[in-house]
């Protein structure tokens, strides 16, 4: 019994509505209604609502906190993703030849990744916490008095970094290992009976052959780097003189603290803008990438 | 970096020692969360070996806030996402799968939108949706929007795909319907994904924050996360024994079944980054 | 938790009774979200006054959600009243009052009370508290967890030091000199702290009142963030740290300033009046608690939470949180809840009981805060506030962490502060 192509393709459609209807409903619509709002200027009890254009594109670039949360955001993914990448690709290259132990230590690479930022938010604030804070104390056993980490402007993205850093490795790494898995080990055969050293392999065979996972964890990672603002409720709300907020969590301010939801609508704009550019940028790489193979 | 050689086992290697000193300053962080935890407030940043264990920082932790309930809120709240994801996903996926019908690539395309865009990008505007529907402050509220995973339809195409269309004839020989046809070809061939992709989603949707901190108001949808961001606001000037104990409450049960589970969970991860 | 899952089940099954005869029970039920942003066990003894008035009123059950910060409950109150499960009252802060009014959502006091009693009993507030609840000669806020700064001081370091542990510095010369000799050279102490996270306009609404300045007008539509004095007071506040060395410099965190004061690392700090309870109960040392130090005058804004009721109420929901706001604001209440906490007792009766008088009695410094009431001015509260805070608080971080000067930083906040100021002018 064939079915039709056009009931194929009536069930096709319905078997596509109820996943159709939630993406409409929580990512279509809402990016609509954000550049629609944008453009508003939000009432305010008696104050009504009003078309006002682009006014609030205009508050945008007057606007010092939205150029230093900017700045923050690529200080940021400048900061986490290289170092990130380069210590998961050590971390799946050490893993993965057997060695007493490798199992576990494996798994203390990995641990960082299941726990949600909020907790490890909660763990190294108590490392950051000047004078009685862990690493103040190590520094003061030899002598040294630590800077106040979250609490100089200077210091602050920089601890946070290292966190985020701390957290994120052990994740990239899997990816890293499961490429490692798909490389045949005739290269390294052909590479040893060339009689090419360790580093020769890795620069110039298995680096070149990892590249499409290494951009492919790339761009994700910039994505995810814009996405996660929990440490910011815990270890700085955004300060010291906002040296510590990003994007996201500005948006929220606005939106929830400030109630300015046209406003909050334009910085969901332009984070909206950098996205999809982020995410042509991968799609074309993703696209070659699938070309090699 | 000499890459030839395998050792034989029991002999740690240079790279071997390299890799535990690595782990262990990474596992230090956590580590010790434990000792904090576990010992009083005095000793917090004094290492004593012979230092009392306590429990009572711990007792004091659920005292001061209901991170039972917390606990029993997040266990449903991934419970339901899960089963929405699965049954939604299935079917997108099986439609992107099997199934010819116009539009179906800009369809798909649409969807890969969702992998940048999820739905706390867009909190603000989800969240008056919420209200609109009078979802805020309930446990679906703030599911629903994980429901129509991207990256759940992603990957159960690939693996509906792969399915040899050769099963799909035999069952439809048999007489099945199209969605016998799933239940009975598709899905049981693709309970490797189904697990893999639970142990991340799971794991994603537990640690989740941003978006359950402003949907839930009560203790009664409020998830362990958000209990403890809570929890642990620094100006209540909570001292960091009982914020220790705390946060091993809430990642304890995520951690408990990662430990247990630990190759699964690697293997998932691993198998849907392949993808 | 227990009781919590028992007051839900009775919450619920009131709402079931009250669905299913609508005639027979005339069960109210109350949701109210409220903050912590003091240490102590603050929300056992909000439950344990909530479970004494359940007790004493049968016919009302109230849910009492702890919201995290100031921040946080408005946020949660606020929210909870667009969705459609809203809370009928709320203690918030007192400074959230123009918010508020301007989003709609609360009740003047004054079309809730009916009898002269009810009316009297609005005037029974110390009338510096009632300053940042009531604007256009109404009553918006009606004072509970009501503070002012106070300055605490480790009087065993004053002894170490040779200093007389009874003779806090009352001036802000003698605060640095006091300082500077407890201050010790290797740095495993600091002479003085005022904290610059969490709160940093309302440490420096102090400094700025000591200086003889206020920070904004009585319509809220105006700030001076730029005057001379506001700006001497920051350059005040930056030069503790920068120049006389008895402060860390940089920013001063303030959830982990209390237990700083604890283990020592400083030997004052400036801090809410709502800690005393914490600090007495922890304190391994002598410490004694002062007012601040004046430099043209005393000086110190007022802090903390009030009740407000929401417009979004049946009548009878209005009577009944009316009911529960007077029990928790009632003289014995407010004693009990002050012994309990650092807060202040929110009126002169209050501090007329017996509870309070023999607590004073025994032990002074709880009556350092009401005797601070004489030099204490509304704390910083305009149109558009959250923003205006966080101008403030900028500002303030920016000048104290050396990225700017206190002139050019304030002379920013204020130029942005009038901008948005511009439309309720």
């Amino acid at each position: 019994m064939h079915q039709s192509t056009s009931e194929k393709a009536l069930y096709g459609w319905l078997l596509l509505l109820p996943a159709a209807i939630l993406l409409f409903t929580f990512t279509y619509y809402p990016m609509a209604g954000t550049l629609f709002d944008s453009l508003v200027a939000e009432g305010r009890g008696s104050i009504a609502s009003r078309f006002v254009g682009l006014a609030n594109y205009r508050m945008l670039l007057e606007d010092q906190v939205f150029k230093t949360v900017l700045l923050n955001n690529l200080l940021f993914a400048l900061g986490t993703i290289p170092a990130s990448i380069g210590l998961a690709l050590a971390m799946a290259l050490m893993v993965d030849r057997s060695f007493t132990g490798r199992g576990l230590v494996r798994m203390a690479f990995f641990t960082p990744t299941i726990l949600p930022m909020i907790a490890v938010a909660n763990i190294w604030l108590f490392f950051y916490t000047p004078d009685i804070g862990l690493i103040d104390s190590l520094l003061s056993l030899i002598g040294i008095d630590g800077p106040n980490w979250l609490g100089t402007p200077s210091t602050v993205l920089p601890a946070i970094i290292v966190m985020a850093i701390w957290k994120e490795a052990g994740f990239f790494m899997i990816f890293y290992l499961a490429a490692l898995q798909t490389i045949s080990p005739e290269f390294k055969e052909a590479a040893r009976i060339e009689g090419a050293g360790g580093w020769y392999y890795f620069r110039r065979v298995l680096f070149p052959l990892l590249m499409p996972t290494t951009l492919f964890i790339s761009v994700n990672a910039v994505i995810n780097s814009f996405k996660l603002v929990d440490h910011l409720f815990v270890l700085t709300k955004g300060g010291p003189d906002n040296a510590s907020n990003l994007l996201l969590y500005y948006i929220y301010e606005t939106a929830f603290s400030y109630f300015d939801a046209g406003y909050a609508a334009s910085l969901t704009a332009v984070l909206l803008l950098i996205l999809t550019t982020l995410a042509l940028v991968q799609f074309f790489v993703f696209d070659r990438r699938i070309h090699y193979r | 970096m000499s890459t030839w050689k395998t050792l034989p086992a029991g002999v740690v290697s240079l790279q071997g020692l390299a890799g535990w000193l690595l782990a262990i300053v990474w596992v230090a962080p956590l580590l010790y969360a434990f000792w904090a935890a576990f010992h009083p407030a005095a000793y917090a940043v004094s290492f004593e070996i012979l230092a009392p264990l306590t429990l009572d920082n711990f007792r004091q932790a659920l005292t001061q806030a209901p991170f039972l309930r917390y606990g029993i809120n997040t266990f449903v709240l991934v419970t339901l996402i899960l089963a929405g994801q699965f049954l939604l996903c299935t079917l997108a996926a099986y439609a992107f799968a099997r199934f010819t019908f116009p539009g179906k690539s800009i369809a798909f395309a649409l969807v890969l939108v969702q992998l940048m865009i999820t739905p706390e990008i867009l909190i603000v505007k989800n969240y008056t949706t919420l209200v609109n529907l009078g979802l805020v402050d309930t446990i679906p509220g703030i599911a629903i929007p994980y429901m129509a995973s991207a990256f759940g339809i992603f990957l159960l195409r690939q693996t509906f795909k792969s399915t040899p269309v050769e099963l799909e004839e035999a069952a439809r020989l048999e007489g099945c319907g199209f969605i016998r046809i799933l239940l009975k070809v598709y899905v049981p061939l693709a309970k490797p994904t189904y697990l893999a992709y639970g142990l991340v989603s799971v794991s994603y949707h537990w640690n989740n924050f941003l978006w359950p901190l402003v949907v839930s108001n009560s203790v009664e949808t409020r998830p362990l996360t958000v209990g403890l961001g809570v929890f642990g606001a620094p100006e209540s000037g909570v001292d960091w024994s009982i914020v220790s104990a705390a946060t091993l409450l809430s990642v304890a049960p995520l951690l408990i079944a990662f430990l247990i589970f630990q190759r699964q969970f690697v293997q998932s991860f691993m198998h849907a980054g392949i993808k | 938790m227990l009781g919590k899952m028992k007051r839900v089940i009775c919450g619920v099954a009131a709402a079931a009774c009250l669905a299913a005869t609508p005639a027979m029970s005339a069960q109210t039920e109350l949701t109210m979200y409220y903050p912590v942003a003091v240490g102590g066990p603050l929300t056992k003894v909000v439950d344990g006054m909530v479970d004494d008035f359940m007790k004493e009123n049968k016919d009302i059950t109230v849910n009492a959600i702890y919201a995290g910060n100031y921040n946080d409950a408005r946020i949660k109150a606020l929210a909870a009243l667009k969705s459609g499960k809203p809370a009928q009252l709320s203690v918030m802060f007192s400074i959230d009052i123009y918010e508020l009014i301007n989003q709609d959502a609360i009740v003047a006091f004054d079309d809730v009370v009916e009898t002269d009693e009810e009316r009297a009993w609005l005037d029974s507030f110390y009338p510096t508290l009632m300053e940042n609840g009531k604007t256009d000669g109404k009553t918006w806020g009606i004072p509970f967890q009501r503070s002012t700064i106070v300055m605490y001081y480790n009087k065993d370091a004053f002894k170490a030091a040779g200093l007389d542990p009874e003779a806090p510095p009352a001036t802000w010369e003698e605060l640095v000199s006091v300082g500077k000799k407890l201050t010790a050279d290797d740095g495993s102490r600091w002479g003085a702290m005022i904290p610059s996270t969490g709160y940093p306009y309302w440490m420096f609404g102090a400094l700025a009142m000591q200086n003889g300045e206020v920070l904004m007008n009585d319509s809220g539509n105006a700030t001076y963030f730029d005057n001379p004095g506001v700006v001497e007071a920051l350059q005040f506040w930056k030069d503790l740290g920068s120049q006389h060395k008895i402060m860390p410099e940089g920013t001063i965190e303030w959830g982990t300033l209390r237990q700083n004061f604890l283990e020592e690392k400083t030997a004052i700090m400036w801090h809410s009046t709502g800690n005393l309870t914490a600090v007495k109960n922890n304190a391994s040392f002598d410490f004694g608690v002062a007012m601040l130090p004046a430099n043209k005058r005393r000086g110190t804004p007022t802090g903390g939470g009030n009740f407000y009721i929401f417009k979004d109420s049946t009548p009878a929901e209005k009577k009944a949180a009316l009911k529960l706001i007077r029990f928790m604001t009632s003289p014995e209440r407010s004693a009990q809840w002050s012994v309990k906490t650092g807060y202040m007792g929110v009126s002169p009766a209050a501090y007329a009981t017996s509870t309070l008088q023999n607590y004073v009695k025994e032990f002074p410094y709880a009556a350092v805060a009401r005797d601070q009431l004489e030099h204490a001015t509304a704390e910083l509260s305009t149109h558009q506030t959250g923003r205006i805070r966080k101008l403030l608080d900028d500002s303030i971080q920016a000048a104290l962490t050396g990225r700017s000067t206190p002139e050019e930083a304030l002379a920013k906040a204020q130029d942005q502060a009038t901008m948005l100021l511009k439309k309720y002018q």
